[in-house]
């Protein structure tokens, strides 16, 4: 029995299935959590499912290059769905145009204080240099940082953990901050919650208002762009 | 929806490319997506076919994050040694961005 059940295990471990088959089964369990738990920003179900996977392939030690033979066609979606950004930025583009200074205005101001506080947080209290690389991008759109934080020289895969991570903060924290500033227009919250906690952001945004998640949407594309053309100008500047 | 994807692909490998010819520092999806976003412009629409697509996908992106959050599994002894700047960091750092972004916003309406 135990002999035919390691065959099986050895033979289920050398295909993609299997990490394909776990990471879905996963998320739809994770997905299946959030809904239970109205949809609670605590209840996240990128970080569940994380969680569950990582200690499946701990309990199991599996190594994570082969999980990821089969995750990768997950993965591999990131790239079209950068590319599909470009249609609700072009929905857009109306809020946009109208509100051309206002919205500019707080993209740059608020990527820059993104980069710039996290860096330097990090860098005062003794960051490596790798981990302030792949920290630098982490408001922008995971498939997004992930890619710059490869041409800076930062770790993609630690930057996704860390983007995840600061989508799950700005979805929690948001609230209270904004309340605390007294900025109640819903156009506002909306683009500040995009720029700072980009997709998690804005799924969370929707669930408030139209208004909010379009808003967070329009902030979480441009961020994204800004992002993708600014952050390695800079560390050119910055001689790195 | 097959139609969609492929254009999708089609504007991504365009992007690699540019990238890998011109040396640009940017991802090539991101050059691939305003190359998208030029195209609809200059067509004045985007057709309900690709639209239909494009949110079905964007509605699962967090799932797309997934392998790459297992990825923390290879940086458990760096989060484990850098604990301590990487979460003030980013609680920090959350919380100002948000109170700037709204603040400038705010003030730049007016």
């Amino acid at each position: 029995m135990t002999g035919t059940f390691s065959e099986i295990w050895v033979y289920l471990s050398a295909s993609p299935l299997l990490g394909l088959t776990v990471t879905l089964v996963a998320y739809q369990g994770a997905y299946w959590i959030y809904r239970k738990a109205k949809m609670n920003p605590l209840a996240n179900p990128v970080a569940i499912s994380v969680a569950v996977l990582v200690a499946l392939l701990w309990f199991t030690d599996t190594p994570y290059p082969v999980y990821f033979e089969g995750a990768q066609f997950v993965h591999f979606l990131l790239g079209p769905a950068t590319v599909a950004l470009a249609v609700p930025l072009y929905a857009n583009l109306g809020n946009l145009m109208k509100n051309l200074l206002p919205l500019g205005g707080a993209l740059i101001a608020g990527s820059l204080t993104a980069a710039v506080t996290a860096v330097g947080i990090g860098w005062a209290l003794g960051a490596s240099r790798e981990t302030l690389l792949s920290l630098a991008p982490k408001s922008a759109t995971a498939p997004i940082a992930m890619g710059v934080a490869e041409k800076l020289g930062g770790l993609p895969s630690l930057t996704g953990v860390l983007v995840v991570t600061t989508g799950i903060l700005g979805a929690v924290l948001a609230r209270g901050t904004l309340n605390l500033l007294r900025i109640h227009d819903h156009a506002v919250r909306g683009f500040a919650v995009g720029v700072a906690a980009h997709g998690i952001g804005t799924a969370r945004a929707f669930q408030v208002s139209e208004t909010m998640g379009a808003f967070a949407g329009l902030a979480m594309g441009l961020n994204g762009l800004l992002t993708a053309f600014l952050f390695p100008l800079l560390l050119k500047l910055w001689g790195g | 929806m097959l139609g969609a994807f492929t254009v999708l692909l089609v504007f991504q490998l365009i992007g690699e490319v540019l990238v890998l010819v011109s040396g640009l520092p940017v991802p090539g999806p991101v050059v691939g997506m305003l190359l998208l976003f030029t195209t609809l412009l200059a067509r004045g629409a985007a057709p309900a076919w690709l639209r239909e697509t494009c949110q079905g996908l964007l509605s699962h992106l967090s799932l797309l994050f997934v392998p790459a959050g297992v990825g923390v599994l290879l940086h458990f002894q760096r989060l484990g040694a850098e604990w301590l700047p990487i979460a003030v960091a980013l609680v920090a750092s959350t919380v100002i961005t948000i109170g700037v972004t709204a603040l400038v916003m705010r003030a730049l309406q007016r």
